[in-house]
């Protein structure tokens, strides 16, 4: 019994360990960003744009790949019960608003956990078992404001210009259902769009893919710069990141659609 | 020996981590242009006691002062002022695999200087014509041999013209002749540049060709330091032992045999 509660108590004080140094890490990247240009110390212009590339340009085509997909099987799973109402072409407002508020968001953020926040982890863990973080340290190089603060930045910018991308392409492929498959006239489809989207759909969807930036990219920094035990160490680390951003995107887009909910945003 | 300037001064330092203790006691000094050598066996603690040399660690108990300042005990201003006085070569020689040689050896520069681009770009090919390698600017660091990346690593410790380079295992995993040539230039910066130098190694017979004075490590603490010479005519046992290879005697690589019956059995 002893040994149950033992690693219970392992387990908490493990967990809170982890909390405290993401949110020290969180903190640390605030202050480089902010108090950071004052001390003339910014982090490098060219690696905050090379990463703005790579998370956001490079992922494209998978991020089109799946909100196309989304929106296409939305369309086809909703149509026949809307049909049943004859009430077809509501398709069109269901599509969207679900797309913009809840999957545009939460998909393309899993799908940057998945390749960008698991390719920083691997990225940074490496460079921590190569020494290449600790040379950082010895040459006077704060590894927050030189690998953290440009990754970060990217993720904030580039993770909520990606989800409105991802909605657009999301509308298009109900679109294509209710157009092709449902024979709604393309005008009216769109109309219809229009007429249930608000701009405030658009911007908690925007509101949250911010959030899950941020996620993304501390949780990844995080378990990078914690590595230890050589290659092991940063498969290790790699899917620990992964699995713990997914998790925190789903507690987080429960928390703000809860936020949004009773504050009727 | 008295008016010698003291450089790195090391009193007294303890260090555990978790369950071990890693240095328990270690004082050691070293002087301005020397070149100090710190051996010992593996896991003895002397890259335990490098890294708290560079204010990687602090020590639990003890202090260390570089260049008259206490390292364990300032702010990250002035530690950074003082990391720029210093350069360090590791191990796996810790080159930015994303940059260029160029682009590694430029760092501290175009992190530290306000230099312009152009005398950035002639000091590179300097420090890169010191370590031999001039003319391998655009390589990347996964095209380079080991001894390549060692040398590209030594001319990034220089780069920023350091009072003192700190050095772990410089020759571990090199051929005996790229080990001679790392051996060089070691001397060769410290006689041009005057640079006190700090080696961790348990390569003995680079140990002889570079020392000036030589720091035996062993269990968390400094056996003896002293001379080259005195080193190598040492009495001590521990010394004895480590230089000549034996693998009997005071330093023991075996458990006990008393209760190896019981622990088979239990």
């Amino acid at each position: 019994m002893a040994n149950f509660f033992e690693r219970i108590g392992s387990v908490v004080i493990r967990t809170s360990q982890q909390i405290v140094s993401v949110l020290a890490l969180f903190v640390d990247t605030i202050y480089w960003l902010v108090i950071g240009p004052f001390r003339k110390k910014t982090a490098k212009r060219q690696s905050i744009f090379e990463q703005m590339l790579f998370v956001g340009v490079r992922s494209l085509l998978i991020v089109f790949f799946v909100a196309l997909f989304t929106g296409i099987v939305i369309a086809m799973q909703t149509a026949p019960q809307l049909e049943s109402l004859g009430a077809v072409i509501y398709v069109a407002g269901l599509v969207a608003v679900s797309i913009t508020r809840e999957l545009g968001p939460v998909l393309t953020g899993l799908v940057i956990a998945g390749r960008v926040g698991a390719a920083m982890s691997a990225e940074l863990g490496t460079m921590k078992v190569t020494e290449q973080v600790e040379a950082l340290e010895s040459m006077a190089l704060n590894p927050v404001r030189f690998l953290v603060v440009p990754r970060f930045l990217a993720l904030v910018i580039m993770l909520p210009c990606l989800t409105i991308l991802a909605d657009a392409v999301g509308i298009f492929g109900g679109y294509l259902i209710g157009v092709f498959n449902l024979h709604i006239n393309p005008g009216l489809y769109m109309d219809t769009t229009f007429r249930f989207l608000t701009s405030k759909d658009i911007m908690t969807g925007v509101i949250k893919s911010f959030v899950f930036g941020g996620i993304i990219a501390l949780i990844g920094c995080h378990y990078g710069l914690n590595t230890s035990g050589g290659a092991e160490g940063v498969g290790k680390s790699t899917t620990t990141s992964i699995v713990t951003s997914f998790i925190l995107i789903i507690v987080a887009d429960c928390i703000l659609t809860a936020i949004f909910f009773f504050t009727n945003v | 020996m008295a008016q010698k300037e003291v450089v790195i001064d090391i009193r007294d330092v303890y260090k555990r981590f978790g369950q071990r203790q890693i240095l328990s006691g270690s004082s050691l000094e070293m002087y301005k242009g020397e070149t100090m050598v710190i051996m010992g066996g593996s896991g003895c603690g002397k890259s335990t006691l490098l890294r708290h040399m560079i204010g990687a660690i602090k020590p639990d108990s003890g202090s260390v002062h570089v260049m008259g300042r206490d390292i364990a005990n300032m702010g990250e201003e002035e530690l950074d002022a003082v990391k720029k006085k210093f350069g360090m070569l590791f191990q796996s020689s810790a080159l930015f695999d994303s940059l260029s040689v160029k682009e590694n050896v430029a760092m501290p520069l175009r992190e530290h200087t306000k230099l312009d681009e152009n005398i950035i770009s002639i000091m590179v090919k300097m420090k890169l014509e010191l370590v031999g390698l001039r003319g391998f600017e655009n390589l990347m660091p996964a095209q380079l041999s080991g001894g390549m990346k060692k040398r590209v690593g030594l001319a990034r410790a220089i780069a920023m013209d350091p009072e003192i380079v700190f050095y772990d295992e410089p020759t571990t995993g090199l051929d005996p002749i790229m080990a001679g040539v790392i051996d060089k230039l070691i001397l060769d910066l410290s006689k041009k540049l005057s640079i006190t130098s700090v080696v961790v190694t348990h390569d003995m017979k680079s140990v002889f060709r570079i020392a000036d004075r030589i720091a035996m490590l062993h269990e968390g603490k400094v056996v003896q330091a002293g001379t080259a010479d005195e080193i190598k005519n040492s009495s001590n046992p521990i010394v004895r032992q480590f230089i000549n290879g034996d693998p009997e005697g005071p330093i023991n690589f075996f458990m006990d045999k008393d209760n190896y019956l019981e622990e088979l059995t239990k």
